[in-house]
């Protein structure tokens, strides 16, 4: 028996019920689209997560203050004065693995200029534009000058200088009052747009860390986060790891105590991600596989329907010479191509979703050729799977009941 | 005569747990070459099981079955198969064509079962076989859109078609009225002049004139053996018919 006519008898049967076929290859087209189009989706967030991650800047490493201890009671994150200025400048002095750094001093506040503003302020230093990778739209970056005199110049972002001035209006050299303190525009940041939690990047002001320090919060010396940008990817723990000894030193703590400040590297959050996605991964594509074997099903049921309602043929076919073997590849055959056939369909169907997704609802939606082999490979195995046992049936029957079948 | 089939005490028992049912008990029986015989029998007279184990679909208890010079009686299932593919042709009362298959696939389809057949030898053996029953014009249609007595052609046509030793036809006028009886008849005639050894059960008296050798069945043993003096020609019989206006078959 070739492979050949096989094909062509499994093909003839197949074709002669085109609706039945079409039905019962569904529940597989389903299941294919559903795993190609979930595993799209979940590394499209994965993707859109890490880029995110990237975009925080190059070889980041942040040190926050832990939370500190009033009485027992613990306070929030960030608000023990246990960084200090001078821990800045050793670990500027003392780190070879760092790059840049700066401290960042948070203020949040009206800003006044035609119309006004409520936007956060933070003070950083010059090299805070290169470890975030930020970059200026027109005028310029502040000065080292600028930060030793505690200038009062800043840099906007796009959201705050369109809610100033009016859309599209170049800000610089404009005058604005930020919580009544005048300050000089010099510079409109390039638009960053949203990030993936939808949050403005372009609504904030960059001024120098000193001037924020000195007239918005008061005090010179408490340090409320410092972003640090290592000198290559492969350094981020070498640097992690001598900021980590410098402050224990500086602190007089052993290796064993928690400290009570924090360092997060981007490598850190981006695993943290990474881990998150693919737990989100693994459940979408579960779901979708389940929907898989519910059309795997399917395509038993209706090869058990068809075994019973074609007894006759299957008698007359083996009156003429079918072996046992030769009708239960038919049988086979037939249901490997309904799952083959549905499995192709299902992978153009798929990725037309995945593409339209992105088309009509700008989901970040990335294909990828190992969900498609995937999802083929599990759907042609389903279909040997679940056409065995009607083939089996139907190959076991006895040529002469089954010519008298009614 | 060379004997194509021959059959030495062809026994059969059925075992039905209880009771065993004695359906052949000792058949002897020589079919030869060119050969157009009935077999002939009240229901439950083992002409059936008979057919069954000359067609190669059942193996006999006891008893030695030679078919076209070869024992088959000890065959396994695969080759019986091969046997039925290569030597034998059916034809049924209820024509089992594959619906919504055309003619030309039907009559087709034990080529397919035949791994030396290439695609286009079978269309033209078929196309053949079609016209030897007369139906070469109805290749493409759908046994649906046939006749009664057509699809019983179609049907002749498959049986025809992978050159078998003898054709095997289990009441093939069981389900026809007179004429397409005869119509069916007359191809059988024409076919058996080219030297195809035909049998065929019916229990229609009149339909076992047409043939030249009667073998009576009862009780699962020959009861008696007729040779027909005059046998009736089909054709000329069809043609004598007075015509009919809603005759389909013409």
């Amino acid at each position: 028996m070739k492979i050949l006519n096989l094909l062509v008898i499994a093909y003839r049967s197949l074709n002669k019920n085109k609706v039945r076929s079409l039905l019962t290859m569904l529940g597989i087209i389903i299941g294919v689209a559903s795993v190609i189009a979930m595993i799209a989706i979940g590394q499209g967030s994965r993707d859109a997560i890490q880029k995110q991650i990237a975009s925080m800047g190059t070889n980041v490493i942040m040190i926050s203050p832990g939370a500190g201890f009033r009485g027992g009671v613990a306070t929030a994150a960030g608000s023990a004065v246990s960084l200090k200025m001078d821990d800045v400048n050793a670990i500027r002095a003392n780190c070879p693995a760092v790059k840049y750094l700066s401290p960042v001093a948070r203020a949040n506040g009206q800003v006044i200029a035609i119309n006004n503003w409520n936007t956060s302020v933070n003070g950083v230093y010059i090299e805070y534009f290169d470890i975030r990778d930020l970059n200026i739209e027109s005028g310029a970056r502040y000065t080292d000058e600028d930060e030793k005199r505690a200038a009062k110049v800043c840099i906007v972002g796009k959201t705050v200088s369109d809610n100033l001035f009016g859309a599209d209006v170049d800000p610089v050299g404009q005058k604005v009052r930020i919580r009544s303190v005048p300050f000089t525009i010099i510079g409109l940041l390039k638009s960053k747009g949203q990030n993936s939690m939808g949050q403005d990047q372009d609504d904030i002001i960059y001024a120098p860390y000193s001037t924020i320090q000195k007239r918005m919060r008061g005090s010179s010396t408490d340090v409320q986060q410092v972003y640090i940008s290592a000198i290559s990817e492969a350094d981020i723990p070498v640097a992690q790891q001598q900021i980590d000894s410098l402050l224990r030193a500086r602190k007089n703590l052993s290796l064993t105590e928690d400290p009570p400040y924090m360092i997060r590297t981007q490598t850190d959050i981006a695993q943290t991600a990474t881990a998150t996605s693919g737990t989100m991964i693994t459940l979408l594509a579960s779901i979708a596989s389940i929907s898989l074997l519910v059309g795997g099903i399917g395509i038993m049921n209706i090869m058990l329907v068809s075994v019973t309602e074609r007894t006759r043929e299957i008698g007359l076919r083996m009156a003429i010479g079918a072996r046992g073997r030769d009708i239960l590849r038919q049988f086979l055959l037939e249901a490997m191509l309904l799952s083959i056939l549905g499995g192709l369909i299902g992978i153009a169907l798929g990725v037309g979703v995945s593409k339209a997704l992105v088309q009509f609802l700008g989901w970040p939606v990335t294909l990828t050729s190992y969900s498609i082999i995937l999802a083929f490979t599990f759907a042609t195995i389903i279909g040997v799977f679940f056409g065995w046992y009607p083939a089996r049936k139907a190959a076991n029957l006895i040529p002469m009941d089954a010519l008298r079948y009614e | 005569m060379h004997p194509i089939i021959s059959v030495q005490e062809l026994t059969k028992i059925y075992d039905m747990g209880e009771v065993k049912v004695h359906a052949l008990r000792g058949i002897n029986l020589d079919i030869c070459q060119g050969e157009l015989s009935s077999i002939m029998g009240p229901s439950g007279s083992g002409k059936s099981t008979f057919m069954n184990i000359v067609g190669c679909l059942d193996l006999p208890t006891h008893g030695k079955y030679i078919l076209d010079g070869q024992d088959v009686s000890g065959f396994n299932k695969d080759q019986l198969a091969n046997i039925r593919n290569k030597k034998i042709g059916f034809v049924f009362q209820t024509f089992n064509l594959l619906p919504r298959t055309s003619a030309l696939e039907n009559v087709e389809l034990p080529l397919l079962y035949n791994p030396g057949t290439r695609a286009k030898e079978r269309r033209e053996r078929a196309m053949e076989a079609l016209n030897m029953v007369g139906l070469s014009e109805r290749a493409g249609h759908f046994p649906n859109q046939l006749s009664g007595g057509q699809q019983q052609r179609v049907a002749i046509a498959r049986s025809l078609v992978n050159n078998p030793v003898i054709i095997l036809a289990d009441e093939p006028t069981g389900n026809l009225d007179t004429r397409t009886s005869y119509e069916v008849m007359g191809i059988f005639q024409q076919l058996n002049k080219k030297g195809i050894t035909i049998a065929l059960i019916t229990h229609e008296p009149e339909i076992s004139q047409f043939t030249s050798r009667n073998v009576l069945f009862r009780d699962g043993k020959i009861f008696k053996e007729v040779k027909v003096a005059t046998v009736r020609n089909a054709v000329e019989e069809l043609a004598a018919l007075p015509p009919e206006d809603d005759d389909l078959n013409a």
